[in-house]
């Protein structure tokens, strides 16, 4: 008996786990579980984590992922409505809405990156074909920028933004709008639609490469004839100072020299002038200074003897 | 697991002896070994770690010694929570442990630098992330592949706010404004996206025009010090000679004012002078006359070169004086 019941029971017990493990199974925070019988889903889907039960051997767990999934699009080129053309990158998030639709219709990952590439890849064609380049580059309408003082004034379009009326924002709001719909019945929430990279197109680039070479060769040319134009005027402005300084001074001289001589003037007048007896005298003193200063070694004199000087050579008494 | 039903017999246990029962024992011994080592994990220092039930999420502890559930009931993840992660665009640091950190083909960080700026020029930006896991749960549970996400939210949107400048605010004046406004509105999309991500900081590193366009600007950068240096001369030049003529001008003036001191105080001095005689004179006019003309003459008259005295009867032969025999002397 014992051998017997000691095998039964343990047949029992093993019989017992095998039925309860395959009738357990987890749930990860990251997963939700869609139960099918025999391939086909049946009751709700399992969103929360933990320990679950299910029909043992005839139910199978398919798990699919909880988390919000990132859709990576491949750089595409593609003209704007202006007909440049550019290289638009895009990315995206997206989760598993309704895993039962998700499960049926597109059953894993792969085959619902492919949906979401030809839907968000054929939208964000048709968005970008309605809009001029810039409304795809910037999105701020009223950002007025900084300009470089250095530069100001500076010719063509340097420092300036051009003018949008969408805006990038606007764009991606819109490819996501018409996008969302179409990924509703596949079980998939769209959540955003962004642009990641917008480039220049190889041709497109020259082009853009040889316009900005051109513009800065022309604020280069503007610095060099700024700098020859500067430096004329501070010459001119040295010979203008030069001239108004040296006639100034010599302007200022002559009037003092000349109020100078003008008080001098004066002063000899009144004195000399203040009775007949001084400009008498005045002339006699000033005719013998000139005596003095004029004669001297190389003179010759020949003085005769009724001068008053020699008179007195001849005769004792001076001539009446 | 079949292990794990023998130990809820124990009444086999007890029957079975010699070998069988080692073995049971040895058993027994290693499940409780591996129950201690499934229960007791510690969480280091600069984490936190996600303790999940089946799966499910319980709890997040701090750092220390912790117990959870064995054998696989409760698992723990830890998260670095502590650790500042950076990510690179445009660049790489190579020797990364973080495999987000850069992108590894040069065609992709190629890529990734190249802008288009608001002004329709193109630049080239090189930029990082600093960042950190605030909230493990969102970082493990919210979104897949967090990491990668945030790698495509930044260039994002820091094209968008270069798309939003000149080609000159992005390489010169704009930089600082552009990494503080790049965070914010990283920072913004981050809580958007349930990230669970804090962004500490972004920062912008080589940012240049783009490699053809560089020599163009650096002309600019050269014209514009060749105009300075232009003005700088022509100002040395103004400097050398101006100040120079100011001095000589005033130089000039204070002469005249002292010419006009000097004259005018000769003046006055003559003026005392004669005043002084004057009075003198005025009394007797004729004797001072007399007296100053003899004066002068005793004065002139030994400096005088040849003093020929003749009588007024014999003015005849001055003509047969040699006037100018002492001109001669003075040749020779």
């Amino acid at each position: 008996m014992k051998p017997a019941s000691g095998c039964l029971i343990l047949g029992l017990v093993v019989a017992c786990a095998i039925l309860l493990f395959s009738a357990a199974y987890t749930v990860q925070e990251t997963e939700q579980v869609i139960i099918t019988q025999f391939g086909k889903p049946v009751g709700d889907p399992v969103v929360d984590s933990g320990l679950h039960f299910k029909t043992p051997f005839i139910q199978d767990v398919n798990r699919l992922e909880k988390r919000i999934l990132e859709w990576d699009g491949h750089p595409n080129e593609m003209p704007t409505k202006d007909k440049t053309y550019i290289l638009v990158d895009t990315f995206g998030r997206w989760r598993i809405s309704d895993p039962k639709q998700y499960f049926l219709r597109l059953r894993d990952e792969r085959s619902a990156i492919s949906r979401l590439n030809d839907i968000l890849g054929s939208e964000t064609r048709n968005s970008i074909a309605k809009h001029e380049l810039i409304e795809v580059i910037r999105t701020t309408k009223d950002r007025v920028p900084e300009r470089d003082e250095t530069l100001a004034e500076a010719p063509g379009t340097i420092g300036v933004l051009y003018p949008i009326t969408a805006g990038r924002g606007v764009i991606e709001e819109e490819i996501f709008k018409k996008a969302a719909p179409k990924l509703k019945e596949f079980g998939i929430d769209l959540m955003d639609v962004r642009f990641k990279r917008i480039n220049y197109n190889e041709s497109v680039r020259q082009r853009i490469y040889e316009r900005m070479i051109s513009e800065r060769q022309q604020i280069a040319e503007r610095f060099r004839s700024e700098g020859a134009g500067e430096a004329a005027k501070i010459i001119g402005e040295k010979e203008k100072d030069l001239l108004e300084i040296e006639s100034e001074a010599y302007k200022r001289v002559e009037e003092i020299q000349g109020a100078a001589d003008a008080e001098a003037t004066e002063i000899y007048a009144a004195a000399y002038n203040q009775s007949p007896e001084a400009a008498e005298f005045y002339q006699f003193v000033k005719t013998m200074e000139v005596y003095q200063e004029a004669l001297g070694q190389d003179t010759t004199v020949i003085l005769s003897t009724d001068s008053d000087l020699f008179q007195l050579l001849k005769k004792m008494k001076p001539a009446e | 697991m079949g292990q794990r039903i023998e130990i809820h017999l124990p009444e086999n246990l007890a029957d079975l002896r010699g070998p069988l029962r080692t073995i049971l024992i040895g058993i027994a011994g290693a499940l409780v070994g591996v129950g201690l080592f499934t229960t007791i994990y510690t969480v280091p220092a600069e984490s936190q770690a996600v303790v999940l039930r089946f799966g499910k999420y319980i709890e997040t502890v701090d750092p220390g010694l912790r117990y959870k559930l064995p054998f696989g009931i409760d698992t723990q993840e830890p998260v670095q929570v502590k650790r500042q992660m950076k990510q690179e665009f445009g660049f790489g640091t190579p020797g990364a442990t973080n495999r987000d950190q850069y992108s590894l083909s040069g065609d992709e960080q190629e890529q990734e630098k190249s802008m288009v700026t608001g002004d329709l020029n193109t630049a080239t930006v090189e930029w990082i992330v600093q960042y950190r896991i605030t909230d493990p749960r969102s970082y493990l549970f919210k979104v897949h592949e967090p990491a990668r996400t945030l790698r495509h939210l930044s260039e994002s949107v820091m094209r968008t706010v270069v798309g939003d400048r000149t080609v000159d605010e992005v390489i010169t004046i704009g930089r600082q404004e552009i990494e503080s406004e790049a965070q914010a509105q990283l920072q913004k999309k981050v809580e958007q996206y349930e990230l669970g991500l804090s962004i500490d900081q972004v920062q912008l590193k080589n940012v240049n025009p783009p490699k053809p366009v560089q020599p163009s600007f650096n002309e600019v950068n050269q014209s514009q010090q060749e105009r300075e240096k232009l003005i700088n001369v022509a100002k040395g030049e103004y400097n050398k000679e101006v100040p120079k003529a100011r001095g000589e001008a005033e130089q000039k003036i204070q002469a005249a004012e002292g010419y006009a001191l000097k004259r005018v105080n000769e003046a006055e001095g003559d003026v005392a002078k004669f005043k002084a005689v004057l009075i003198e004179y005025v009394k007797a006019p004729e004797v001072t006359r007399q007296r100053i003309y003899l004066e002068t003459m005793k004065d002139i008259v030994p400096k005088l070169g040849r003093k020929i005295v003749i009588d007024e009867d014999a003015k005849q032969i001055l003509p047969l004086l040699q006037l100018d025999a002492q001109a001669e002397r003075r040749v020779r």
